[in-house]
């Protein structure tokens, strides 16, 4: 930072000097770090890897009491941008405050209102469950019985009590990511930042963590997650940040985001996939705006006005000798906008589930 | 969320939200945490006895009475002067075991969340050196008991045994902040140890450990004698059979003094841009 330099100046939204890649990093003025500000507010965040800018001129705002998404494909920048904010990478521009305290000149004010549940489960596998979460309590300052008793609190919340004696090493996939995200509580966090919460497991343990998820934020803990799951984002956040390539692309509520698109979507399904490539560029001509279609083959989907729009572009289709097994109207779903957004249907997250 | 939260706010949410929040602990209270982890783990990972254990009885076994001979003109003989070396080969060895373990909780994830608590920034350090002291004392009291059944006599009786195992810990707390520092900067737990064991061989072999320099080419001799694991080992001999003097146990006790200023700055200084 430099000498004195820009802590006294107020950064603004559309402060177009901290759009530029020159700036330095600095520290946002006090009166943003004051009682009003939300869980998480950063500016022009930007982080570089050699060449690579891995996060790119990111602002964000994250309301207090809100479960907030940050939606991406693989090495889009999301672990990174999370990183950043957890004080675990330093910013190589731009400022933020995280639970009212500057990133930069308070990282430890910061890490004492957060915790992390990183991407890869970080406990200990040769000690048991319960042995975790003691060293934490105690890391944290609970004295003796006090840290068995807040272990042992927080086993019976996630449903751990019974395997508590293993040792971690045993414990499956969905038991892990709820022992690691109990971890995350030993001293319950202001602002709980969640990396890919439920990557890698099976339907039914991604129901529980989102059960567990859900429980902590209808208890007042604000969390920031990632996820590369559009139907995740959409069942559990009330706003959603999509970031593609390190640059935020979108931002708003799951319903914003798909009105943002375009209010009617037009899916048509082939009776025929050998039909796909004429019956795209037939569409595409016709609603005169790309199409995508579904990863599965034979569905297209595009923007429509209206349903005597839709009406005449089927009734062009079937002209032009393309078979069609079904179509429907509604809104589009965030797989397709993502896909909207970002105009590249390679990059799309998987929908999630599996 | 909104238009979905049915779930209801339950009990166990509550109490998992409105703990209070205890007084932050102490830098020394953090670095007991740690070190009760390490003990933890010699509970729960017992194989490890055998890791640090077997390697120097075979040395002190096959030394013995192969070589033992050849060298000293008796077995008897030569274990008087080989067990002190052993002792310091076993502590050396096994000061690569903190670099591993912190190379396997870098891999793991495990020191993000570590790095993220509002702790001492060197306590989990000094949790792995509460680790490898208690190694280097329960490795070091087993050599010494099978080196008092196969017929070694401590001159010095307990207090030269207690001044040998305070120099022991010391040179293993020394060799231990190498390891943590390979640990830190690579990022497999066997690298580590390979590289380890590539640096540690020749400084090993090349000393007063198993033979008498004398015998050893003059350019070898000259390495040998200012090789710190020589000095130590001379110093322990002193300590434990007789005739130590301050300036040998001074000269043993420069490596870790120097070893512990440079690389514990170096290791903070890795560990905090990481």
């Amino acid at each position: 930072m430099p000498p004195g330099g820009l802590t006294g100046r107020v950064i603004r939204a559309n402060d177009t000097a901290i759009m530029t890649d020159t700036i330095a990093v600095t520290s946002l003025p006090a009166g943003v770090a004051s009682a009003g500000a939300p869980a998480v507010f950063a500016r022009g965040l930007t982080k570089r890897f050699g060449a690579v800018t891995a996060i790119d001129r990111v602002d964000l705002e994250v309301p207090h009491g809100t479960i907030f998404a940050i939606l991406g494909p693989n090495g889009a920048g999301k672990t990174t941008l999370m990183r950043m904010l957890a004080t675990l990478a330093r910013p190589d521009a731009g400022a933020a405050t995280v639970m009212g305290h500057d990133l930069l000149t308070a990282p430890g004010e910061v890490r004492g209102c957060i915790a992390m549940t990183g991407q890869f489960a970080s406990l200990d596998e040769d000690l048991t469950g319960r042995e975790n979460l003691v060293l934490l309590a105690r890391l944290w300052g609970f004295r003796g019985r006090a840290a068995w008793a807040r272990a042992d609190d927080l086993l019976a919340a996630f449903d751990l009590a019974d395997a508590a004696r293993r040792q971690v090493r045993t414990y499956s996939g969905g038991m892990r990511r709820r022992l690691d995200i109990a971890a995350s509580l030993v001293v319950t966090p202001g602002l709980l930042f969640l990396d890919e919460p439920t990557t890698g497991l099976d339907p039914k343990a991604r129901q529980g963590v989102w059960r567990m998820i859900r429980g902590l934020a209808s208890s007042g803990v604000t969390i920031l997650l990632t996820t590369q799951y559009l139907e995740e984002a959409d069942q559990l956040a009330a706003r959603i940040a999509v970031i593609d390539h390190g640059r935020k692309i979108a931002e708003g509520t799951s319903r914003e985001l798909k009105a943002a698109t375009g209010s009617g979507f037009l899916h048509v399904t082939l009776a025929d996939t050998g039909q796909l490539e004429a019956a795209r560029g037939q569409l595409a001509r016709l609603l005169g705006a790309p199409v995508q279609h579904s990863p599965e083959g034979g569905a297209l989907s595009g923007p429509v006005a209206s349903a005597v729009e839709a009406n005449r572009v089927l009734g062009a289709l079937t002209a032009a000798g393309i078979e069609i097994a079904g179509f429907s109207m509604g809104s589009p779903s965030l797989e397709e906008v993502f896909f909207a957004l970002t105009g590249n249907a390679e990059a799309a997250p998987e929908e999630g589930g599996r | 969320m909104s238009e979905r939260s049915n779930e209801p706010v339950s009990a166990a949410w509550v109490t998992i939200a409105r703990v209070a929040r205890p007084p932050r602990p102490s830098a020394l209270s953090n670095a007991l945490g740690f070190g009760w982890r390490a003990v933890l783990k010699f509970k729960h990972v017992p194989e490890q006895f055998f890791d640090i254990v077997m390697s120097p009885v075979m040395f002190t076994l096959l030394f013995t009475f192969v070589f033992g001979g050849a060298v000293a003109g008796s077995a008897s003989d030569y274990l008087q002067y080989l067990l002190p070396g052993i002792l310091v080969q076993t502590v050396v060895f096994n000061s690569v075991y903190s670099g591993m373990g912190l190379s396997t909780d870098l891999d793991k994830g495990l020191f993000d969340r570590f790095r993220s608590l509002p702790i001492w920034p060197l306590a989990p350090f000094a949790g792995l050196m509460v680790g490898d002291v208690l190694r280097h004392l329960i490795a070091g009291t087993l050599i010494l008991a099978i080196g008092l059944v196969l017929g070694y006599r401590p001159e010095n009786g307990v207090p030269g045994v207690v001044a040998g195992f305070a120099l022991l810990v010391a040179i293993g707390f020394g060799f231990g902040w190498i390891f943590i520092v390979l640990g830190l900067v690579i990022r497999t737990p066997t690298t580590v140890m390979t590289m380890g064991f590539t640096v540690l061989f020749p400084l090993v072999f090349a000393s007063n450990i198993m033979v008498y320099p004398t015998t050893m080419p003059a350019w070898l001799q000259a390495f040998v004698a200012v090789n710190p694991i020589s000095l130590t080992t001379t110093a322990l001999r002193g300590l434990m059979g007789g005739g130590a003097t301050l300036g040998e146990v001074a000269l043993a006790l420069i490596a870790p003094a120097v070893l512990t200023l440079l690389l514990a700055p170096l290791t903070l200084w890795l560990y905090l841009r990481r």
